[in-house]
């Protein structure tokens, strides 16, 4: 790097910037590391496992499928990621906003229905938001109580039972069907995702975001208002899961409050494996993507290799700790 | 009212004020911390503003750049009047400002984090970065200096932050600047070269006020001196009406004569006797073979650049990093570190270079840092005994005379300097053999900054082994019985304290070809 500052600064300047953090020369391949996972993971599981299907067309497709609504969670946790802050209510808003859905639709029809789900993502996300940014509360705590809420609304309002949908369109249009030849629910994906990515890199709102989970103070010193950001990816990430929870409704053509658990750690999984920083500052929505889609690779070849439930969780485990060693900063 | 007489009187003709504050008064708490202070700037001027630790020197200009309000007094901004309630309106005004403890995010370019807030975007909204970094490069060129606006800041040395955030406050019409001891962490020619900044800035209009603890750079930089003293403004003149003592005299309340400067102690045994041995050290790349040794109440001071890899060399010796070959002894028996605890139970103590980071837990209370390396000594059964900590935390207060109204009270609400003699009592209530100090009175005043360097007098003079580590000539020249000089990570030279007869000549041996 050319930097100088005076005359006889030179000198010194190499030595000023400590070896170890002067990437300039080198790659710094652990950013790439997820690329690289994933091309490795790939390329083993097509040479160990093309006998059994792993290359078809149609096994190709379901990774993607799979990956569909974590990823889109992800995009949203990402954000709240970047911020150094946590979102765990994820899962179980998906499970509210599928139920809410179904019964709005089985009632008044598809426009209810989505105005009931995304409902479901504001209300969710404000009260998170306004617990964490006014309160103070950390969002670890108020998240981790969301969760349990949620989950409780869902399974009260509708007595555990499954809220099955009938109404074609909806279903259609909500992950059930193809556009064209594409499968719907990865045209959402890539929707979610390509909004996504633009937006954190590319918006004075993503640098923003950025700033605060880098340092808050500083951001806050530089004219961000802190609290309003944090506020907005608390928001964003409820609105977000809650139209995971649509598709789950859609493709599954019901609402259940089963839908989505769990997925706030497959979803916290993805992010970090993708790079995003845990301690905030740096985030990308593109290594999410390729986050989820390691993980449902995982997933896909550890079936088709004939392990059982129980290996597969083990195995799945064992990759992604790896992983996010290798993927460790310093 | 004879103070504001008096601060007519020494201004310069023909010059008008840019920034005028009267009678500013703020209490935290009910706590008074100013007191109908009065302060101004005029265009093209540097301003000192000195006073001891805890004066009150960054709360008047926190309420200058908008951070705290003020309880009574008015602020006038080129002639008018102006409230400041928030950053933002300081930065409308023009006040820009350079901290070093929050300002950057480590994490974004040096591009991104100048245009933070006021992005550059394009039609459809969306950040346009390349004119960012096109802005970024025009303002360094303005400003003289070479910076990457590409590179990332946390990758970055602290000099180069301050370039950052010289060129933020400028790139948004900065037309008075705040500098709150912008040299505390750069080398000597780093430092050199910011004046030189400084000189070209004001050249252009542009006013600088400027805190520091160091009496050399206020003589060489700033056209007038304001002095606070408990909050309340003691005296402004022109440097060249001013003698250095009545400064010094000004600041501290009393005189203090000859800590400063060298004070042949009474003749050591230790040189005989050696307490810390290394030899060959070599860890990372940073280190590259040091052999020296530290003898029985002798105080060696680590010389060098930065980057010359004193303070890694520092981590090595407290076991933070591992020794990757060579060996430490201490009094003849080989150590084998592999983290603090090994380093403190073997009677070594590290004072850390950036206390904010490394040496406190800023919220917890001074009571708490105090005695967190001393649980052990505090222990009653499976319990810890609050009445011994509260007593252990007492007698450390008073030995270093800490000003702290209530030790129950979180570190983070003393002053810079208070926070620091926290970290130096905190390590020596472990009584340790060998003391490994990284920069001790970074940030600290005149008067604590002669109590640090007579303490650490005293505890040679008991025996202990002291390694001190200073980028501050003066200080290293003041305290070391020999100084050993790093360069690239290996000695390049050991000098005799005898053998140095100036400043001058250390600089030489440290920088010369
Ligand atoms: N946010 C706060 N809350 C309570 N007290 C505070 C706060 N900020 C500063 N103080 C107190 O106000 C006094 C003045 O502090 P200030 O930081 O202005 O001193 P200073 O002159 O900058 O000292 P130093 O040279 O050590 O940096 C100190 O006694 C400090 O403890
Ligand atoms: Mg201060």
């Amino acid at each position: 790097m050319s930097t100088t500052m005076g005359p006889d600064a030179s000198t010194d300047a190499s030595a000023a910037a400590p070896a170890s953090r002067s990437p300039l020369g080198r790659v710094d391949w652990r950013r790439y590391i997820i690329y690289i996972g994933f091309v490795v993971v790939f390329v083993a599981f097509a040479v160990t496992l093309g006998d059994q299907g792993f290359l078809s067309t149609n096994n190709l497709l379901n990774i993607f499928r799979q990956a569909a609504t974590i990823s889109i969670i992800a995009v949203g946790v990402t954000f709240v990621i970047s911020c150094a802050e946590i979102d765990l209510s994820v899962g179980s808003v998906a499970g509210l906003s599928s139920v809410c859905t179904a019964m709005a639709v089985s009632q008044w029809g598809v426009l209810a229905g989505v105005a009931a789900g995304l409902g479901v993502g504001l209300v969710v996300g404000s009260i998170n938001g306004s617990l964490v940014s006014l309160l103070n509360i950390p969002s670890f705590l108020v998240t981790l109580g969301m969760l349990g809420i949620a989950v409780g609304v869902a399974q009260w309002i509708t007595d555990s039972a499954p809220q099955p949908i009938r109404n074609d369109t909806y279903n259609l249009v909500f992950g059930g069907g193809n556009f064209g030849p594409v499968p719907g629910l990865l045209v959402w994906m890539g929707l979610f995702v390509a909004v996504g990515a633009v937006v954190l890199a590319k918006t004075r709102f993503g640098r923003q975001v950025l700033a605060t989970g880098g340092n808050r103070v500083a951001a806050e010193f530089s004219g961000v208002r802190t609290r309003r950001i944090k506020f907005q990816v608390m928001l964003v990430s409820a609105v977000v899961a809650s139209v995971a929870g649509m598709l789950y409704a859609g493709r599954l053509e019901s609402g259940r409050f089963q839908w989505g658990s769990g997925d706030e750690l497959s979803a916290i999984a993805a992010v970090i494996l993708g790079g995003t920083s845990l301690f905030g500052g740096y985030g990308t929505v593109v290594g999410t993507l390729f986050g989820s889609l390691l993980i449902s690779l995982i997933n896909n070849g550890l079936i088709l290799a004939g392990l059982d439930t129980s290996q597969q969780q083990v195995v799945r485990g064992a990759i992604i700790i790896l992983a996010v060693a290798l993927a460790r900063r310093k | 009212m004879s103070q504001s007489e008096e601060s007519v009187a020494s201004r310069p003709e023909g010059r008008d004020a840019a920034v005028r504050m009267r009678r500013i008064t703020k209490s935290f708490d009910g706590v008074r911390v100013l007191t109908d202070v009065d302060f101004e700037v005029l265009h093209g001027e540097v301003h000192a503003l000195a006073g001891g630790n805890g004066a009150g020197k960054s709360t008047l200009m926190k309420i200058l750049q908008g951070v705290y309000s003020l309880d009574a007094g008015e602020i006038e901004i080129d002639g008018r009047p102006v409230q400041l309630g928030s950053i933002q309106d300081a930065r409308a005004a023009g006040i820009g400002m350079v901290f070093q403890e929050f300002s950057l995010v480590p994490t974004l370019t040096v591009a991104q984090n100048i245009s933070l807030g006021v992005e550059p975007l394009s039609r459809g909204g969306l950040i346009r970065d390349r004119e960012a970094v096109r802005r970024a490069r025009e303002v360094f060129a303005e400003m003289e200096v070479e910076v990457d606006p590409r590179a990332k800041v946390g990758d970055l040395g602290t000099a180069y932050w301050q370039l950052t955030e010289i060129a933020k406050a400028l790139s948004q019409d900065a037309r008075v600047l705040i500098m709150d001891e912008p040299t505390a962490s750069l080398a000597k020619h780093e430092a050199d070269a910011l004046f030189e900044l400084v000189g070209r800035l004001t050249r252009r209009g542009i006013s600088v006020i400027y805190i520091s603890h160091r009496m050399d750079e206020v003589y060489r930089i700033a056209d007038r001196i304001t002095i606070l003293r408990d909050g309340r403004r003691l005296l402004t003149e022109a440097l060249a009406d001013v003698t250095p003592a009545q400064i010094v005299e000004g600041i501290v309340g009393k005189e203090i004569e000859g800590q400063m400067s060298y004070q042949q102690r009474p003749a050591r045994d230790g040189a005989a006797e050696p307490v810390l041995e290394l030899q060959d050290v070599t860890a990372g790349p940073r280190v590259r073979g040091v052999s020296f040794s530290v003898g029985r109440g002798e105080i060696v001071g680590l010389a060098g650049l930065m980057g010359s890899g004193r303070t890694e060399l520092a981590r090595v010796l407290f076991g933070i990093d591992p020794l990757g070959s060579g060996s430490i002894r201490l009094r003849g028996q080989e150590l084998r570190l592999s983290g603090p605890q090994d380093a403190m139970a073997a009677g070594i103590a590290l004072i850390p270079e950036d206390r904010r980071a490394q040496g406190l837990v800023l919220e917890h209370s001074v009571r708490e840092n105090l005695t967190l390396p001393l649980l052990g000594r505090m222990r009653r059964g499976p319990l810890l005994d609050d009445r011994k900590g509260r007593s252990l935390a007492r007698d450390l207060i008073e030995r270093f005379s800490i000003k702290v109204a209530d030790p129950d009270r979180p570190v983070r609400r003393l002053s810079g300097g208070n926070q620091q003699k926290v970290v130096i009592a905190k390590w020596l209530g472990t009584e340790p053999a060998v003391l490994v100090m990284d920069e001790p009175t970074a940030g600290v005043d005149i008067g604590t900054k002669s109590e640090i360097l007579a303490t650490i007098r005293s505890l040679a003079d008991e025996g202990m082994a002291v390694l001190v580590i200073s980028s501050e000539y003066p200080e290293l020249l003041a305290v070391s019985d020999r100084v050993v000089v790093l360069r690239e990570g290996a000695v390049h030279r050991q000098l005799d304290r005898a053998d140095i007869p100036d400043e001058n000549h250390l600089q030489l041996a440290v920088q010369g070809a």
